[in-house]
């Protein structure tokens, strides 16, 4: 036995030494096939612009490739972003963005409507009239009431869960009516707030104004669904098509393809220009496989738009620059501070973490100023009307303090009795690198300032009982929470009132994870939600942005920024703030129908 | 008074020295050489074992000195280098993962901490939880095995069946699960010392079983042979045959399997920490930093290779010495 072993036990650290070799030779030949340029627009050339547009033909098969599917392609439950900017292949709505590039495409337009709607009794009521010609995938006529029973499936979240309901919340406040499901009405009609005096009128009722009642009647919840299609919980399976393309298969989790609906007509549609014959959107689990893949051109997009993984990042920014797009996305990347933890509760620390942070090396752990995004100043998206970007700093985060500033961190402890700095606890998620990087950095800079931070990791999956339960937070003393967050729809209120409204402070899943009660905010956004007039909007939007800012309860990391890529076979290619820095996917064409 | 067998006395008349000193060598040639010394010389003939002792005697010392040294090189584990980190890229400026003077092994990606002093402290925690892990091991193998061999009937049967029932757990998904819902404080530890306590105590209970099958089968031989005979007839009572006769015959395959385990032990503790549920952030893990590197192996592939390299040392050198010290220890054992 003894000697038998003895020699096996060689030859496998033997074995061992020729892996460790082995691993040298294929890291040290990585790379190679350099990027051959077949016509890419160069790049950044559809950020905010339009690319190729000229060159766009009819036909051919968009192939889509994503690392995740959606979360439901029902029009009323699906929330993913990329879902919503995917779902305008085969569903229409009221009022639906602009096919424009950058900030233009965050603005509304009509679509099933003919115009922006009527608005009278002080911005109570919308009135709209529908196109003519607008049609179902079997040819039937789109009616008011389709739209009415698309809005009513909002209310029926015990059936149809995960969607936005901000329908529900402007229309219906308190919650009155049941759903259709439970509507005891012969047509199943029964919403009070909405009228359809006809097949071609719809009228909306509000208790009381919102200014962004538009926006949410353009989300993908406001689409129209017909009865007799409805099959429920499982009408993501097959949504019935009131667009240009229709389901024609869909096997969850593996691939989707989408073809012509014939029976919808250019005329009818101002919005769509459906340029490929055919739609597919294979689900790939591997992201290094996809990133792959898609440099080498197999698949044109990704649909999720989350950008590629740090290995394909890499090989992509030397070999194929002239295929990416580094848009800013509505994101940011931040560090909050409930009030609930001690010392969290007193200004001054907040503003000693936020002095003490090295923002650089935030912005570094985030993927540098290219794959991260620009340092973070404020809390209000530039992407959002009235965000003013990088102008706003009044931490001088990104000039004069951006290494960190310790004398003013130390100071700052001391106006709050911890001058020799205290013990807390970062709260970050395990799943992205990212993340935990940022809480590295945050904790070695903290502790040159005598701030101790233990790093507590958990689940993502796992944040709304985490740390979006204030009673968690307080219990486990997480004093510092990293999260992101992206607008809605592209105002303060779909960005901030989760965030800043004291209304908005739950149990469960709560988003104000500051629990910030301030009555100046919450007034602010009163009067946002009741103000028609886009300019006077766009103030309070920084008015508030700067009151939350005065708060120190937020220390933003990134104004983020998406480094996607897009393939050379793509034609009339443009990201657009309406779908957070996403390419537009719905007037996509490609140069070859081959 | 007998004549002293070893050294002659100072006073004894000069003949007498003489014949002493005959009468040692005749002395030693007839006792012969004792089992320890006769391992060491066979361990010293075994120059691949030795040169392992002796990078194991190193990682040892390097480790206990990793704040001496890194002090000594002006480097600290934890300290960002932002201005060495290419913002494009978060790779490390300049080639072969950013190495300089300063930068003996380059510096991590993102945040440019300095790789030598964290690959020092690194070793730390590996040889800390490889070996307390492998202690832990022994000490419940050992007691646990002789007293299954010795006694047998049902102490042997649960002894086995609970050995059995280890070696078929899931040990890595267990300590994941245990690791993720244990309490940030306990003890008297904070953080990182939770999660080491935790780790030594999961792996060295896990690794028991082990140990306990060949010390039981060692005592199951070793229990009939003459000499336990003997003194159980001189009337020894149980636990003196136990740990008076048995035991002391049973040291050679238990140092044996613990220097074998404590390689093991290190690369279950490097597993862990590559699936993130090691040591917390900032302490260093060779474990983790391989994890890191993952998303680096292209653009950076130092950053992977010097964590793995010393891994790849540290178990290789522990192996070779304790195949060494197994070959040394058994008569059997031909070469």
């Amino acid at each position: 036995m003894n000697t038998q072993r003895t020699s096996g036990r060689r030859k496998q650290a033997l074995a061992a030494a020729a892996v460790v070799a082995g691993l040298l030779t294929t890291a040290a030949c990585g790379g190679g096939n350099g990027g051959s340029k077949d016509g890419a627009a160069g790049f950044d050339a559809a950020n905010n612009k339009v690319a190729q547009a000229d060159q766009v033909k009819k036909g051919g098969t968009l192939k889509f490739v994503s690392t995740q599917d959606a979360d439901s392609w029902d029009t009323t439950r699906g929330y993913y972003g990329f879902m919503w900017d995917f779902s305008r292949y085969y569903s229409r709505q009221l009022l639906t963005y602009k096919t424009e590039p950058g900030a233009e495409g965050a603005k509304l337009t009509p679509d099933l409507a003919t115009d922006m709607g009527k608005v009278t009794d002080g911005g109570k009521t919308y009135t709209f009239t529908l196109r003519d010609g607008v049609t179902w995938e079997d040819g039937k006529p789109i009616t008011s009431q389709d739209i009415k029973y698309g809005i009513e499936r909002v209310w029926a979240q015990d059936v149809l869960s995960g969607g936005p309901i901000y329908l529900q919340q402007m229309l219906d406040p308190k919650n009155t009516y049941k759903g259709p499901y439970k509507d005891s009405a012969k047509d199943h009609l029964g919403l009070k707030a909405i009228d359809t005096p006809d097949a071609k009128t719809i009228v909306f009722h509000l208790p009381s104004p919102n200014s962004d009642f538009l926006q949410a009647v353009a989300m993908t919840s406001g689409s129209p669904v017909r009865q007799d299609m409805d099959t429920k919980s499982k009408y993501g399976l097959h949504p019935f098509s009131s667009g240009p393309y229709k389901f024609q298969s869909y096997a969850p989790g593996k691939n989707l393809v989408l073809v012509r609906n014939t029976n919808w007509k250019a005329s009818s549609d101002p919005v769509r220009k459906a340029y490929p014959d055919k739609i597919t959107l294979d689900i790939s689990t591997n992201q290094a496989d996809s990133d792959q893949r898609l440099i080498n051109g197999d698949y044109d997009l990704d649909a999720s738009q989350t950008g590629l993984g740090a290995q394909g990042r890499q090989i992509a920014l030397k070999e194929h620059k002239d295929n990416l797009d580094n848009p800013v996305s509505g994101f940011i990347r931040y560090a909050v501070f409930p009030q609930s933890v001690k010392p969290f509760d007193n200004l001054h620390c907040r503003k000693a973490v936020i002095y003490a942070a090295d923002h650089v090396s935030l912005q570094t752990a985030r993927g540098g100023p290219v794959a991260g995004g620009d340092i973070g100043t404020n809390m209000l998206p530039p992407s959002v009307a009235g965000g003013e970007g990088q102008k706003y700093d009044p931490y001088k985060i990104a000039t004069k303090n951006k290494n960190g500033n310790v004398n003013l961190a130390k100071q700052e402890l001391k106006a709050c009795g911890q001058p020799n700095g205290f013990k807390t606890t970062i709260a970050v998620r395990n799943n992205k690198q990212q993340e935990v990087a940022t809480a590295e950095s945050l904790q070695a800079a903290l502790k040159k300032v005598g701030i101790d931070a233990d790093i507590y990791q958990y689940d993502g999956s796992q944040s709304p009982g985490i740390i979006g339960s204030p009673s968690n937070v307080a219990k486990k003393k997480l004093g510092i929470i990293i999260m992101g967050w992206g607008p809605d729809f592209p105002t303060v209120q779909g960005y901030g009132i989760p965030l800043w409204s004291s209304k908005y402070i739950l149990q469960s899943g709560n988003n104000n994870y500051a629990l910030i009660k301030d009555k100046a905010i919450d007034g602010l956004f009163d009067q946002y939600t009741s103000t028609l007039d886009e300019s006077k909007k766009t103030q309070i939007a920084t008015q508030i942005n700067h009151k939350v800012m005065e708060g120190g309860y937020y220390l933003p990391f990134v104004f983020e920024r998406l480094l996607n890529i897009r393939s050379s076979r793509l034609a009339n290619v443009y990201t657009t703030n309406a779908y957070s820095g996403y390419y537009d996917f719905v007037n996509l064409g490609l140069k070859s129908t081959k | 008074m007998t004549a002293p067998l070893h050294e002659p006395t100072a006073e004894a008349a000069p003949g007498a020295a003489e014949e002493a000193a005959v009468a040692a060598t005749d002395a030693k040639a007839v006792q012969g050489r004792s089992l320890g010394r006769i391992a060491w010389e066979r361990l010293k003939r075994d120059k691949l074992a030795l040169s392992g002792g002796i990078v194991v005697l190193l990682l040892i010392v390097v480790a206990l000195l990793a704040p001496v040294i890194t002090d000594l090189v002006g480097q600290d584990p934890d300290a960002y280098h932002q201005g060495l980190i290419d913002p494009l890229f978060s790779t490390p400026k300049g080639s072969l993962g950013g190495l300089s003077g300063d930068h003996l092994l380059g510096v991590e990606p993102v945040n440019g901490r300095d790789i030598f002093a964290r690959i020092l402290y690194g070793a730390q925690i590996s040889l800390l939880v490889g070996f307390l892990s492998a202690v832990v091991a022994v000490v419940l193998g050992t007691v646990l095995g002789i007293l299954a061999g010795f006694f047998g009937g049902w102490v042997d049967s649960v002894i086995s069946r609970v050995m059995d029932g280890l070696l078929a757990f899931p040990q890595l998904l267990f300590i994941i699960a245990l690791v993720s819902v244990m309490p940030n404080q306990m003890l008297g530890l904070t953080g990182t010392g939770v999660r080491v306590f935790v780790m030594i105590l999961v792996i060295g209970f896990f690794g028991w079983p082990y140990i306990g099958r060949v010390v039981r089968g060692q005592t199951l031989s070793l229990r009939e042979r003459e000499y336990v005979e003997a003194a159980r007839s001189l009337g020894a009572g149980q636990f003196y045959i136990l740990f008076k006769e048995l035991l002391p015959n049973l040291v050679a395959p238990i140092i044996v399997y613990t220097t074998m385990m404590i390689p093991t032990n290190i690369l279950t503790e490097a597993a862990l920490s590559f699936l993130g549920v090691g040591v917390k952030p900032p302490t260093s893990s060779w474990g983790q930093m391989l994890s890191s590197a993952i998303d680096y192996y292209d653009s950076d592939p130092m950053y992977m290779v010097i964590p793995g390299v010393a891994i790849f040392i540290t178990v290789l050198a522990f192996n070779l010495f304790g195949d060494g010290v197994r070959d040394a220890l058994d008569p059997k054992g031909s070469r």
